[in-house]
């Protein structure tokens, strides 16, 4: 028996061999494009991942990677011991929970108002003038939101002065931080965000609508008992991802709007890995936050992308 | 259709209340525009509400004289013409191979792509790499770091997959091969999802701040963002930067030439929109779907 199968064996190896081969070099073209894409994949992804290892080391530039010491995970502990561990992740969290309760409901309910609109070119402008601010850079946006805040002539305050208050320095204040970077991201994202719920309001079956109208049902009734409930998929799918980015807050914008003085309620993990990395030239330590930041998220999107995918069958891959 | 009394308040409060969300979601642009173009007391002492006062360009003239801008404008207008090119480029690399079934190695290849998408290396180490490949304060540096997204490969590859087999078959009997193919046929085929695409890049590049903010050292290669940024963050936070010393000098007022600023860098964005709109919504589409 050994003896048949042994070269049986041998011949089923080659022929793999030989498909695989024949395969590659029929594809040969293929392959060939796809180098500079694996090269920059390369380069710019794997080398960056690769270089991670400095969060476990006492980096320091003279050094380089060969010379720089090993510390193990002495640069999380320090982190996790260190003052601002508690304050970056309760920041982090904070901005995340307001824009998920007051940024959340904000395009879902946006959609439904628009889907009741009739007049067509009503709804189209609608729609093209709330979409405009996504497509504004974060340093515009940030620049008009200082201008609106600013105490001497800024908008804002020239309304709380009419009404006979005394002017705020908002961006001087810790408290008022979080629901100005609330609003300014509800104001970039409302329009834009609303897309995915007017698509999914749009795909309703208007048959449904009609068996409802001979029922007598009004529209009210039809909003509660029809588009709700077929729009419901998706709100929790768009919930549940929403979730999945807790960690991922707009750091370029909160780079672009804090100061010191309200780091307190500003400060979040990522400003902080870019203060103490690139501005304090801590490279290990802010590695190993970031490597900290990378993996929660990481672990976040991918159990709420499992969850979506096991009540829905729809994930983000 | 007959409405009830309720309904027809309804729909009579719903047209208002969207009407003036729309305006409140353009208002701050109209603000910044009609600031502008008013003079100067009138915005330092917050007058100027949605129409200009005494109306004057004089922040443009200003705006338009520095030299600083200028030259930002046409750095911004490289990176963004070279690096969509690049990102684009890489992207059809990318998704048309693995969008073809019968490429060996397509699953291992797009299991390194989607882990691109959940795990990111973080901002110490990317600059790290780029410091290691000499890519710091330069023009390329900003360029071919940051080429294609995972998202916009696989929106790309989605679409190839949807295309017919059937006119690759046959060209393949005519003696073409996948270069040829993928240039001749496949490409004019895509047009729509390539300009979706294009224009994500290209709005994507022309917004950027960030990664120029950190990588680029000299004022000449800065892009206009970065420039606004000195110009509008470090003035309004009372910082001294050296664009804003200029202006001051010249004996303005710097709010109404910060006004003029945004506008300088919000209006080809905002010129260019309800061309390009149609597009990025078909893209959010496209996107959706696959999910």
């Amino acid at each position: 028996m050994q003896i048949v199968n042994k070269p049986r064996f041998i011949t089923k190896n080659k022929r793999y061999c030989r498909n695989l081969f024949n395969d590659i070099s029929r594809d040969r073209y293929l392959y060939l494009l796809m180098i500079p894409f694996i090269a920059y994949y390369v380069l710019f992804y794997w080398r960056p991942i690769w270089s991670i290892r400095i969060a476990f080391m006492d980096y320091s530039l003279y050094k380089g990677f060969k010379g720089s010491p090993w510390v193990g995970f002495e640069h999380f502990i320090a982190f996790f011991k260190g003052p601002f561990f508690w304050r970056t992740l309760t920041n982090t969290f904070m901005l995340s929970i307001y824009s998920l309760i007051i940024g959340f409901p904000a395009p879902i309910i946006l959609a439904l108002l628009i889907n009741e609109v009739r007049n067509k070119k009503f709804k189209k402008i609608t729609q093209t003038l709330t979409y405009i601010p996504h497509f504004v850079s974060t340093v515009v946006v940030v620049g008009i939101v200082m201008s609106l805040l600013s105490p001497t002539s800024g908008l804002i305050n020239m309304i709380i002065k009419f009404f006979g208050g005394n002017e705020i320095y908002f961006l001087a204040e810790p408290r008022y931080f979080r629901m100005i970077y609330t609003l300014m991201h509800m104001w970039q994202s409302t329009g834009y965000s609303a897309i995915i719920y007017i698509a999914a309001l749009a795909g309703i079956d208007q048959e449904l609508y009609e068996a409802a109208v001979i029922d007598g049902a009004g529209r009210w009734k039809q909003t509660l008992h029809i588009t709700i409930p077929c729009i419901l998929p998706t709100v929790v799918i768009m919930l549940i991802l929403k979730l999945g980015t807790v960690m991922n807050v707009g750091y370029e914008a909160i780079i672009l709007l804090y100061n010191p003085i309200i780091y307190e309620t500003a400060d979040v993990v990522s400003t902080y890995v870019y203060r103490s990395g690139l501005q304090e030239g801590s490279y290990s330590f802010s590695a190993a936050v970031g490597l900290f930041d990378s993996v929660v998220s990481f672990l976040l999107v991918f159990f709420s992308n499992k969850v979506s995918r096991w009540l829905s069958g729809i994930s983000l891959w | 259709m007959n409405l009830t009394k309720g309904e027809r308040l309804f729909s009579i409060f719903n047209y208002i209340f969207i009407g003036f969300l729309s305006f409140f979601a353009i208002y701050p642009f109209l603000y910044v525009l009609a600031c502008s173009v008013s003079d100067t007391i009138s915005v330092a002492s917050g007058n100027v509400y949605l129409f200009p006062k005494s109306f004057r360009l004089d922040a443009y003239k200003m705006v338009l004289q520095q030299k600083e801008i200028w030259v930002s404008y046409g750095n911004t207008v490289i990176y963004t013409v070279f690096g969509t090119m690049y990102s684009l480029f890489l992207t059809i690399c990318g998704a048309y191979p693995l969008s073809k079934e019968r490429l060996r190695g397509k699953k291992i290849f797009s299991f390194l792509l989607l882990i691109t998408m959940w795990f990111q290396a973080g901002i110490i180490p990317t600059y790290l790499n780029l410091k290691s490949l000499n890519l710091l304060n330069q023009r390329l540096g900003v360029i071919i770091g940051f080429g294609c997204t995972a998202f916009y490969v696989i929106i790309m590859k989605t679409y190839f997959e949807s295309l017919p087999i059937s006119m690759e078959e046959s060209a393949k009997i005519d003696g073409a091969n996948d270069l040829s193919i993928l240039w001749n046929i496949i490409l004019p085929l895509a047009k729509p999802s390539i300009a979706t695409i294009t224009l994500y890049y290209a709005v994507n590049r022309w917004n950027s701040f960030f990664w120029a903010m950190i990588l680029l050292r000299d004022n000449s290669k800065i892009p206009l963002q970065v420039m606004l940024r000195k110009l509008i963050i470090e003035t309004q936070a009372g910082g001294v930067s050296e664009s804003a010393v200029n202006i001051t000098n010249l004996g303005y007022s710097a709010e109404t030439v910060i006004y003029a600023t945004i506008v300088v860098a919000a209006v080809p964005i905002i010129a260019l929109y309800p061309f390009i709109q149609k597009y990025f919504v078909k893209g959010i589409m496209v996107g959706a779907i696959k999910g």
